[in-house]
């Protein structure tokens, strides 16, 4: 079997990422670590998010929502156990169980009535949404209201796994990074993609030659929603800490750009713009410069806003085009 | 002679801000007939294709299609039952190729499509009725080329494979020569008289050579009414059609 040089590109990222803790250690410096754990959560997200807006056009401004129901799932089951003594709900295998059931049933229900509007109303309505569980949890005071809630012990997953180890929560998120990549190159591929893609592409036509594309779509969105509750119970156990911010519009705003600066028409796509997006971020804030007695790293968004112009403006799916054997269109 | 009625229209009304697009028209379709609308500009037919399939709600009147009355039936279920109809527009998955287009047709015909895992390129139950279709429409070599980079006349006889895909009872074809040049049209009137021979059409066009070459019945409509129907020696000899229609270009 041959590979094209854009799957060798690709399979060396994997690689890379594999072998990184072993990287930043000899180097001596974990950070790096920690920083990239984070970007393969958001890329997982980013991932399921791609399902929607990059194969079935459906530009959902709300998919922090369920990272943060994902998240809360841990909080809330860490909270108990330290402050009640409920042992059960540190279970890692319940909280997993309750994050992604959870935040599929609440996809369920955005996704049940959002999906009956179009354009921009979808994208208000979405948006409407995850806002109304941001406030909601900006206004519980019992799991900390708008300072968000500390994690004071990781999900125990029995013995398997050690999340309290950096290293193999890195490897748990790294190999979910794999199986949801596996899992949606399956699902494009399948007769289910098939008409998802087709809706997107020309839902009159699909409605003519007998399709109800609302059932498919609504199933995407769940799965999606899921996907994200995975990538909150990721979320939750390497920050040790859920606020309301990570459900914030602004955060589902940041999901967006990422699918944006990594291609939609790809499969790898939304890793590479996680990437991209989260290395401009510390690039650009870390710069050293001065300019009339103002830190320019403090105003990253400025320098970040005009590259991201840039992008949709020539290069329309973003890393991707530049990679060898880029598709045109979708 | 009594050869059953496929399709029967009655008393059907639909209502634009006052304007009547379809105004109280009844028509029927014989099983195995090639029935043309013919009809000005405006006079209601791309209306009437959208009321039969669903895709607009009437106001008032009836559809029967197979003895089965259509009020309650969506534009997806008419599909299922044996309804299929091509785009005046061309309305096709542009960034699909040729093969994948007539595919999704039959996949939707295939049961359901909750199927997640199973690849479902090269799944031969589809490509091989796909493949018959494309070479009956004459596609075949082009089944691997994106539906984008197709002439506009491939385009427009991939609209009616597409439609073919769905294994209907009735051919809604909604003026398929649209926009095409004197040779595509030529080479489409002679798909269409073999698809003749094997479907029931209901068949709405522009081009009067196609019309009296093909139809075995026209309808004559005009502002949203049927005013004569009959076989095309009938129509062209009848003095309502020319003061209405005919006459202007004749």
């Amino acid at each position: 079997m041959s590979l094209s040089s854009r799957q060798v590109i690709n399979s060396a990222l994997l690689v890379f990422l594999a072998a990184l803790p072993f990287l930043t250690d000899w180097v001596g410096d974990s950070f790096y670590t920690g920083l990239v754990a984070r970007i393969l959560i958001l890329a997982i997200a980013a991932l399921s998010l791609n399902l929607l807006i990059g194969y079935g056009g459906m530009v959902s401004f709300g998919h922090a929502a369920y990272i943060g129901v994902g998240a809360y799932v841990v909080g809330i089951g860490a909270f108990h156990a330290f402050e009640d003594g409920i042992d059960w709900m540190l279970n890692g295998y319940v909280q997993l169980v309750a994050a992604i059931l959870g935040s599929a049933v609440i996809a369920l229900i955005i996704g049940a009535i959002s999906l009956r509007t179009r354009g921009v109303y979808f994208i208000m309505i979405t948006m409407a949404f995850s806002q109304m569980l941001y406030f909601t949890a900006v206004g519980v005071e019992t799991y900390g209201a708008d300072d968000g809630l500390s994690i004071y012990s990781r999900s125990d997953m029995l013995g398997l796994i050690d999340l309290n180890d950096e290293k193999s929560l890195y490897y748990l998120i790294y190999v979910s990074l794999l199986v949801v990549l596996y899992l949606m190159h399956r699902l494009v591929g399948s007769a289910f993609g098939n008409v998802i893609r087709g809706s997107k592409s020309n839902e009159a036509r699909m409605r003519a030659i007998g399709f109800s594309p609302y059932k498919y779509r609504l199933t995407a969105f769940v799965i999606a929603g899921a996907i994200a509750g995975y990538a909150g119970f990721l979320m939750a156990n390497l920050n040790d800490f859920v606020s309301p911010d990570v459900m914030h519009w602004t955060r589902s705003g940041d999901l967006i750009i990422m699918i944006l600066l990594g291609g939609m028409a790809s499969l790898f796509g939304p890793l590479y713009g996680a990437l991209a997006f989260l290395m401009l971020e510390e690039l650009l804030s870390s710069i050293p410069l001065t300019v009339g007695g103002l830190r320019v790293g403090e105003y990253w968004q400025l320098l970040f806003g005009p590259l991201l112009i840039l992008v949709v403006l020539y290069a329309r799916n973003g890393v991707d085009s530049f990679l060898p054997g880029a598709r045109k269109g979708s | 002679m009594t050869t059953p009625d496929l399709l029967i229209v009655e008393n059907l009304v639909k209502r634009y801000d006052g304007l009547l697009a379809t105004d109280d028209l009844s028509l029927t379709v014989r099983q195995g007939e090639l029935h043309a609308i013919i009809g000005p500009n405006g006079a209601g037919k791309t209306t009437l294709i959208k009321q039969l399939t669903g895709e607009i709600r009437s106001d008032a009147g009836r559809v029967i299609f197979a003895g089965q009355n259509l009020k309650r039936v969506s534009e997806p279920g008419r599909s299922h039952i044996g309804l299929a109809r091509s785009f005046q527009i061309t309305s096709l998955f542009q960034n699909f190729t040729v093969l994948e287009n007539v595919c999704l047709a039959v996949q939707a015909h295939s049961g359901h499509s909750f199927r997640f895992w199973k690849k479902i390129n090269n799944d031969t139950n589809l490509t091989e009725p796909a493949l018959t279709i494309l070479q009956h429409m004459g596609l075949e070599q082009r089944a691997h080329t994106v539906t984008s980079s197709l002439s506009h006349g491939e385009q427009r006889q991939l609209e009616i494979a597409v439609a073919l895909a769905t294994k209907p009872k009735l051919l809604l074809l909604d003026e398929p020569m649209a926009g095409m040049s004197k040779e595509d049209s030529e080479t489409l009137i002679e798909h269409l008289l073999e698809l003749k021979n094997r479907y029931t059409i209901l068949l709405i066009e522009h081009d009067m050579d196609a019309v009296f070459s093909l139809a075995d019945r026209i309808s004559v409509l005009v502002y949203g009414r049927a005013i004569a129907t009959g076989t095309p020696d009938e129509i062209r000899n009848n003095e309502d059609v020319r003061q209405a229609y005919l006459g202007e270009e004749a």
